[in-house]
């Protein structure tokens, strides 16, 4: 890139920081509303529609009701851990954000007072290995469900954290390997190269279609979502890891679970369909909206539309399928790059 | 069709057809080969395409099965046995109760409770007409036998009430007199639901 990017100041750094959390746990929230409502059509029902215009306000409702709940810890639980572990599922999922870019970088205009002309970045802090930090980041995000189901005395709880240890050691390898190619051919581990790589070429989805898929896959397991929501499935293990959760501590576990699927909609964006850059006549900032919006769409519909696997068929798709395929993806594009270079 | 053919336990003989099921994978190599096409068949694509098929209907209002039930009510069988009405005559407006006491004789549970006495004219007056609701089971037997059509049993489901007693005097039951006009006729036991055409559907044998 020629062009000179302002400097970034302390002040920018914190104006993005209180957006990325505004913006994103309030999402987070909503992304419970868009759920139950998309569900809700695939099942040709109409899903929440009283409180407020077709059920808008339903968010308020649900904060109410969590926020005022009586926070049970049980009497056998070790309560330190058992009082922790939601913090850190949502607080990873928001540290992990930090290293994202989640929107375009803008200036603040000059009219508005105190801040004008103020340069926010695209990602709070850029740091050199973006792609290792969030990944990193997430995979810390499952000493969440890991800890809590161990804390909180209850069998269902332990065997929703072992099953969490097998979803951890089976999707953790698939989620490297798979997005190894993309990084060889940029030569970068930062987001914003992986941007601006696509900027000049083409989008990486259509040099690394397997690497996408497999990383997709690989996300859904990250996420918890529902081919691969075994450490909480409702049909088989009560609740799982937050069968003793309660109020807030309970709506924790779930607002780190929406800012992780958004977090995967955008490594999804920004490393494998473009990111944040002009398409055509649309704006960077709509295209990378779209994009997310698009893939936490494609996470629900998903849930509607297929059934969840057992932890063994997890382990048997991760390790005897999906890590092979990267392999052998890594390798090609290996070969290929050493031919054309 | 007679019941032979059911009543028959004996597995092989019968009219049996066994399904065209593949055989199931031996060697490595067919196995590699059954995920390889398993994978690559699209068959998740179909039950996604199956799901959007089903969300675009919806969201253009057809094929939705939701009753937003407060506020909208599905039409009830005129044969449903619900809290009972006292019906009056539409030409005078009078009560159609001539007190024979043969719903009071009938009810099983002996819930209906009833005091009649001779008028100046000489002619039987109900002067006190309870149903015990806590009892009542909805036989619809005082309904059968009434000879005037004066007892029947309504539509009216939504019985949850801070009283027993909310339902159970006559005068509850009776219509009002200023909604004589809208008194609906009991339609009799062979009476089909007013949506009854919309229910009409092919029988699964027609799939």
């Amino acid at each position: 890139m020629e062009t000179v990017l302002p400097e970034v100041t302390a002040v920018g750094v914190i104006i993005k920081a209180v957006i990325i959390l505004a913006v994103i746990s309030a999402i987070a929230g909503f992304g419970t509303y868009i759920e139950r409502k998309v569900l809700a059509f695939m099942q040709r029902r109409l899903g929440p529609m009283h409180v407020g215009p077709y059920g808008l306000l339903q968010l308020i409702a649900d904060g109410i009701k969590l926020f005022t709940k009586e926070d049970i810890i049980p009497a056998h639980a070790n309560k330190f851990i058992f009082a922790i572990a939601p913090a850190i599922t949502a607080a990873t999922a928001f540290i992990a954000l930090s290293a994202v870019p989640v929107f375009p970088d803008f200036t603040i205009p000059e009219f508005i007072p105190l801040l004008g002309g103020t340069f926010v970045p695209s990602i709070a802090s850029d740091v050199n290995i973006g792609i290792l930090f969030v990944l990193g980041m997430m995979a810390a995000g499952l000493y969440g469900p890991l800890l809590a189901g161990m804390a909180q005395a209850n069998k269902w709880g332990l065997l929703g954290s072992a099953r969490t240890a097998v979803q951890f050691l089976s999707y953790e390898v698939v989620t490297g390997l798979s997005i190894l190619a993309p990084i060889m051919i940029v030569g970068s581990l930062s987001f914003v190269d992986f941007n601006d790589y696509q900027n000049e070429h083409i989008w990486l989805v259509v040099y690394q279609p397997v690497a996408f898929v497999l990383f997709l896959i690989a996300g859904f397991a990250e996420t918890n979502r529902t081919p691969f929501d075994i450490l909480e499935h409702e049909a088989e293990i009560v609740s799982g890891y937050a069968t003793e959760y309660s109020g807030m501590r309970w709506g924790m576990f779930f607002i780190g679970e929406y800012a992780n699927m958004i977090t995967i909609g955008v490594i999804a964006s920004v490393v494998f369909l473009g990111g944040y850059s002009d398409f055509f006549f649309i704006p960077a900032w709509i295209m990378i909206i779209l994009k997310v919006a698009f893939f936490f769409f494609f996470m629900l519909w998903v849930r509607a539309a297929w059934p969840h696997i057992r932890p063994d068929q997890l382990m048997w798709l991760c390790w005897k399928v999906l890590m092979p395929l990267a392999v052998v993806n890594i390798i090609i594009t290996a070969v290929v790059m050493m031919a054309m270079a | 069709m007679s019941l032979e053919q059911f009543k028959d336990r004996n597995v092989g003989v019968q009219n049996y057809r066994q399904l065209d099921l593949p055989q199931s994978p031996t060697t490595a190599m067919c196995k590699v080969k059954q995920v390889a096409k398993r994978s690559l068949k699209g068959e998740l694509f179909v039950g996604l395409g199956v799901t959007v098929r089903e969300m675009v209907s919806t969201l253009f209002g057809k094929g939705l099965h939701t009753t937003q039930y407060p506020f909208e009510k599905l039409p009830i069988s005129p044969r449903y046995r619900a809290i009972h009405e006292m019906l009056r005559l539409l030409e005078s407006g009078n009560y159609r109760c001539i007190g024979c006491g043969l719903c009071e004789k009938i009810c099983i549970s002996n819930c209906i409770s009833m005091e009649t006495r001779y008028d100046e004219n000489q002619r039987k007056e109900v002067s006190a007409y309870t149903i015990n609701f806590g009892r009542c089971i909805f036989c619809g037997y005082c309904a059968e036998v009434c000879p005037e059509l004066a007892i029947v049993h309504g539509g009216r489901y939504e019985t949850a009430s801070e009283q027993r007693a909310s339902f159970s005097l006559f005068e509850d039951m009776l219509t009002p007199i200023d909604q004589l006009s809208l008194q609906q006729e009991y339609q009799g036991f062979g009476a089909v639901s007013p949506n009854a055409d919309d229910n009409i559907k092919k029988t699964p044998l027609a799939y």
